[in-house]
């Protein structure tokens, strides 16, 4: 694999990464507001994306590197239980039809910038608000430290990231130099540079599969022998296939909702969510991100043309990168390398900048300084914006890949552990919310130790995210079964404590809040300073 | 008018959950297996399902608001 450095796909891989970087840093000046140095301008682009900019956005957001690399790779190593990834991106958009234009309306109308503020504000819990805030920033961490992952699956096969042999400092100056770049422009621009950069990812992106899902089937026989050969891999293997068996259905179903109502939940959507014009902008988007969906599947296809054309890694991470290595001539690969590697810096900016804006609102704010001004958050986001990469490129230089892909996968299940109290604040405020901090406990609890204890060939603990469902006796997602225990303990618990008289918290938001849009009293189309409402 | 809104909404969780349903390989188009098409092409009709949902509920939006107003 590490046959020498590939000079032509690195030189056009470079020259897309300087240009985005440029714009990076340009980015702060584009649409420019007053008020700089208030959190809704650097952490929310002032507020201001129309249609289009939100759907680039959100979908250089949703779809990472990571995916690109990953869901392919899945299909590669199994077959198809790994395009359950098409069925559960399918599902979220009729699901946040649904939500996300509440979540838009009352956060627009008091000022919330994170889904804990929200959560604060509905139940008067700043306990429970915590709670999500903290949930949301340990599911953050591990995804971005997946995007890195991405980014050095991409060196690797061009050659650079070194083989087991060189020096780490050799091995990881390049995967340095590309995170300092995207540190700094994060900083400097904020959610603004992430969002002008999706433009071009998503472009490079959107020709790189148009050219590969048609080129590569030509060069290797059609889908026919595709197709032939990857089954042919399966039965010889005696591992997956073409379809999924019956015993691994319910897996398949359960993986596609329960990763479909968690997405809406991670603090990077929400942060892309929030960003946009108005209540319109949303609904608007989930008729035409889609599109992405669509991309996706042809993109999990490539994982049967990477068997097909004989590609064979030890790492199935590798297989998409080395497939367009060994397909593409080489200035398009480096076009495709460098539609992965920029696919990394676009969520890895916003997911940073999520994190950043739920520790400042959440923890600095509530618990450590409550008095401060708009341009002290800033300063504190940018700053924990910062501190948070630092983080995952730790986690990435110092432990084991596997362990990323452990956490992310805990992640998701802790992360749809936030459901109940926000998609249910935003529809009712019967929950009580010692009910909800006590459902979100155990859904946490349980998510944790059932995936500790699932093992794999490879791996004694973590080795995946299916394990019988207690009392059904089929093999679901962990994830969903977890929530299904937090809803009910939310529930009883409820009943309980209404019973019981505990004192509700204090609801700062009104029916009328839950379907107010840009223009009408009270929302004003520019936004007022991000604390105004909040300083109860 | 709402609840062809929410059939619009519901109609691909029943689809997609439904594995048994498309789970097998034949018929194949161009080569590609019934259970892939299959699913992608739903990527096609729930779009299709939600602009829908999307228009009427603009209607009925419009409707509600010119009627109490």
């Amino acid at each position: 694999m590490n046959d020498g450095v590939n000079g032509v796909a690195l030189t056009v891989f470079i020259l897309f990464f300087l240009a985005v970087t440029v714009m990076g840093f340009l980015a702060a000046r584009w649409r420019k507001a007053e008020n700089e140095q208030s959190l809704d301008e650097w952490g929310l682009g002032g507020r201001s994306f129309g249609t289009w900019v939100t759907w680039f956005l959100l979908g250089g957001d949703l779809y990472t590197a990571y995916t690109f690399v990953a869901v392919p790779a899945a299909i590669y190593a199994a077959g198809a239980a790994g395009f359950f990834a098409v069925p559960y991106t399918i599902l979220v958009y009729p699901l946040i039809f649904t939500f996300l234009p509440r979540l838009w309306s009352v956060s627009h109308k008091h000022g919330y910038v994170t889904t804990s503020d929200f959560v604060r504000g509905r139940f008067g819990s700043k306990g429970l608000s915590l709670a999500v805030a903290v949930t949301g920033i340990l599911a953050t961490m591990p995804y971005i430290a997946l995007q890195l992952v991405g980014i050095q699956a991409v060196l690797d096969v061009m050659g650079v990231g070194g083989g087991e042999n060189t020096n780490w400092f050799v091995k990881d100056l390049p995967l340095l130099i590309a995170f300092g770049v995207l540190a700094a422009y994060t900083y400097s621009s904020g959610l603004r540079a992430p969002a002008l950069i999706a433009f071009v990812k998503d472009t490079l992106i959107y020709i790189v599969i148009a050219v590969a899902i048609i080129y590569i089937p030509i060069k290797l026989g059609g889908f026919d022998d595709v197709f032939g050969a990857a089954s042919e891999k399966y039965t010889a293997a005696k591992a997956g296939g073409l379809v999924p068996l019956e015993a691994g259905q319910w897996t398949y179903a359960t993986l596609a909702l329960g990763s479909a109502l968690a997405l809406f939940m991670y603090p990077h959507s929400i942060t892309a969510t929030l960003s946009s014009r108005s209540r319109e902008v949303i609904r608007r988007n989930t008729t035409i991100l889609p599109l992405y969906s669509l991309m996706l599947g042809l993109l999990a296809l490539l994982g049967f043309m990477a068997i097909a054309a004989g590609v064979k890694v030890t790492n199935p991470q590798l297989a998409i990168p080395q497939l367009f290595e060994d397909m593409f001539p080489d200035w398009f690969a480096g076009v495709a390398f460098a539609a992965i590697g920029i696919g990394a810096l676009v969520p890895a900016a916003i997911m940073s900048i999520a994190a950043a804006n739920l520790f400042t609102r959440n923890i600095y704010k509530d618990f450590i300084k409550p008095d401060a001004t708009p341009a002290q958050e800033t300063k504190v986001s940018k700053l924990v914006s910062l501190l948070v990469k630092v983080g995952a490129l730790v986690f990435v230089l110092t432990m084991d890949k596997t362990v990323a892909i452990n956490f992310q996968l805990l992640g998701g299940i802790w992360i749809l552990q936030t459901f109940p109290a926000l998609v249910g604040g935003l529809f009712t405020r019967w929950f009580h919310r010692w009910a909800l901090l006590a459902g979100w406990a155990v859904g946490m609890v349980y998510g944790t130790v059932a995936a500790y204890g699932v093992a794999s060939p490879t791996q004694k603990h973590f080795g995946g995210s299916a394990k019988e469902i207690p009392g059904i006796g089929e093999i679901g997602y962990i994830g969903l079964t977890a929530f299904v225990l937090n809803v009910v303990v939310t529930v009883v618990l409820t009943f309980v404590l209404k019973a019981l008289k505990a004192p509700d918290g204090v609801d700062e938001t009104s029916p009328e809040d839950y379907t107010a849009d840009a223009g009408d009293p009270g929302v004003e189309v520019e936004l007022p300073p991000a604390t105004a409402s909040t300083t109860h | 008018m709402r609840v062809v809104i929410a059939l619009c909404l519901l109609a691909p969780f029943v689809a997609m959950l439904w594995v048994g349903s498309y789970a097998k390989v034949d018929p194949t188009f161009i080569g590609i297996p019934f259970f892939y098409w299959y699913q992608m092409l739903w990527v096609l009709i729930s779009t299709a399902l939600t602009m829908t949902a999307y228009q009427l509920w603009q209607r009925d939006q419009r409707a509600r608001r010119g009627g109490t107003k």
